[in-house]
């Protein structure tokens, strides 16, 4: 901006836009609050709990010890990261080659891929769910890592993409015109040049697989549910469960809100196929 | 410069992603077709007889396939409505210049990151219970009666649900798209005297047209498939109150076991989020040429 603004025009914008802002985030907050007190607080009205209840951590251990909480986390680590890490393996090189060597039908194969992610996953649901069966991989994390590889294996190879083609090509050149051998030209001028855009990619797919709520919920029974369907277990709930519900959430939320804070310009990035920078 | 060897080379690093992706597409798809013209439930064991397009004819002619539609329909545009409006206003309102923006962006971009499960389950009980939630609380301080979200208005309490989750994916593009806009010009149409709604009329809609297509392309593929939150809230009704396409498919083919039938609904399912497809890859398209 090239003008001066006002101070009391900023306060102004301020004010507004951060209501604005902090309505939207309340719903997080209020968990975050409720997490922390007992189940018979957690019912009381708004301003009740805020001023006139003390803090527990009460239902952290009581969601723990209710149903193995730190098994189900494990599951959405296992499977986020091992559907990321092995769709990058698969992509990697995909990505490469189309960056890189360009051919007629490049532009075409990317359209293709992107085309799978249109599939609505109801669409076939019914013959994975079958397939799954009939090879004993429902409700195990195998199968889920397979599943969450292969649908996320276009958004992967497309974001690599995009990031690659933005190394200029000429660089190789002068690097090999210099005399730097296949080992040094991967190592000091490929790599940092390439790192940056897949570790957001990693970023932005592990976000992607912890938050998916298809395939984990109609996949998985027990064994291999990760917090999206053990969460899904409070629909059903016995009694009180407010506090202990946000506990459980909180735990499942805030990894990913981590993350995801650090991931903001890649998620527009890699969530439109690069068509908004 | 690409030589023969690098181009053999090519095809050998590209060929994992193609045949993957293509078993994923294809294998699936024939089945689901294949299914959709079987009488093929699970309950009933059995050979399983080619019968035409029944399937088809039962699942579309079943009232709760219309109510479904519907419902979908409602879902889609209500959730585009709220989230492309919302999010253009709220995009202009974070380019504004203020204190602490970092922050407040934050904020408005958090729920994104919650997960369906997660969002179903906190607004239906600690936002929206008649009795215990603080939309409740808020309504009694104001002397109103508390609204019973999810018995008199279920489908629009799913569609603010999920709203708030999408939301801010609209207002993070359309603020990224803002912010490539040339300040000098809009200062050279304001000098000239343009008023605010004719620079947000004649400059920044113009300019935001793109990204605002690109979001409502994608959030309509994504929207199509709503699921857990309907799962984890209502289980689709009361009735079919909010059941859209993608749960009909559920119920039938997971909770009836019927195979056929949810296979034809899931071929439906498919065309239409072809339709909505189609204009979204030659968007993209059209980037990449460029």
């Amino acid at each position: 901006m090239a003008r001066a603004v006002s101070f009391n025009k900023k306060l102004v914008n301020t004010l507004i836009v951060g209501l604005i802002g902090f309505l939207i985030f309340f719903p997080i907050l209020w968990i975050l609050i409720l997490a922390f007190k007992t189940e018979n607080d957690a019912i009381k009205a708004p301003l009740e709990v805020l001023f006139n209840t003390g803090w527990t951590l009460e239902s952290f251990t009581t969601v723990q010890g209710r149903s193995d909480y730190f098994k189900h986390f494990s599951n959405s680590v296992i499977i986020s990261v091992g559907s990321t890490l092995l769709g990058l393996l698969i992509a990697v090189p995909a990505a490469w080659a189309m960056a890189f060597v360009p051919g007629k039908n490049t532009r075409n194969l990317l359209m293709w891929m992107l085309s799978t992610k249109m599939l609505p996953p109801v669409g076939v649901l019914v013959p994975i769910y079958l397939i799954f069966r009939d090879l004993s991989l429902l409700d195990t994390r195998t199968g889920l890592v397979i599943v969450l590889t292969l649908m996320n294996l276009p958004i992967i190879v497309w974001m690599l993409y995009t990031y690659f083609r933005e190394i200029p090509g000429e660089i190789l050149e002068a690097a090999r015109m210099d005399g730097a051998s296949l080992k040094d030209e991967v190592l000091y001028v490929l790599a940092p040049m390439a790192i940056p855009g897949m570790a957001s990619t990693v970023l932005l797919n592990i976000i992607l697989a912890w938050n998916e709520a298809f395939w984990t919920l109609n996949l998985t029974s027990a064994n291999a549910a990760p917090l999206t369907a053990f969460i899904a277990s409070y629909s059903s709930p016995e009694g009180l469960f407010y506090a202990k519900l946000s506990a459980a959430s909180i735990m499942a939320i805030a990894p990913i809100l981590i993350m995801g804070w650090f991931s903001q310009k890649q998620l527009v990035r890699g969530l439109t196929f690069g068509a908004v920078k | 410069m690409a030589t023969k060897a690098s181009r053999s080379a090519a095809r050998w690093m590209i060929s994992p992603s193609v045949v993957l992706l293509l078993g994923w597409m294809i294998v699936p798809l024939a089945l689901t077709l294949y299914f959709s013209f079987l009488r093929y439930n699970l309950l009933m064991p059995g050979d399983n007889p080619f019968v035409g397009w029944e399937n088809y004819y039962w699942f579309v002619t079943d009232p709760s396939f219309s109510d479904a539609m519907v419902n979908t329909l409602i879902l889609v545009g209500g959730i585009l409505l709220i989230t492309t409006i919302g999010g253009i206003g709220l995009a202009l309102l974070l380019d504004r210049p203020m204190f602490g923006q970092g922050i407040i962006r934050i904020m408005v971009i958090a729920p994104f990151f919650v997960m369906p499960t997660v969002s179903g389950l906190v607004w239906k009980n600690m936002m929206m219970n008649p009795v215990n939630g603080v939309l409740a609380w808020i309504a009694s301080v104001f002397g109103a009666q508390p609204v019973d979200f999810f018995g008199d208005i279920p489908l629009l309490s799913i569609v603010l649900i999920v709203s708030w989750m999408w939301l801010p994916f609209a207002t993070l593009i359309l603020f990224t798209a803002l912010q490539s806009m040339d300040q000098e010009q809009l200062e050279a149409a304001e000098m000239d005297g343009a008023s605010w709604v004719n620079r947000f009329f004649y400059l920044i809609l113009p300019h935001m047209a793109r990204s605002i297509t690109v979001v409502v392309l994608i959030q309509t593929i994504f929207l199509l498939a709503t699921f857990a939150e309907i799962l984890v809230t209502t289980n689709g009704g009361p009735g079919t109150a909010t059941t859209n396409l993608t749960y009909l498919v559920y119920v039938s083919s997971l909770l009836q076991y019927d195979v056929g039938m949810g296979s034809a609904g899931g071929v439906i399912a498919i065309i239409l989020a072809n339709i909505v497809a189609i204009f979204l890859m030659r968007m993209i398209g059209k980037n990449l040429d460029a």
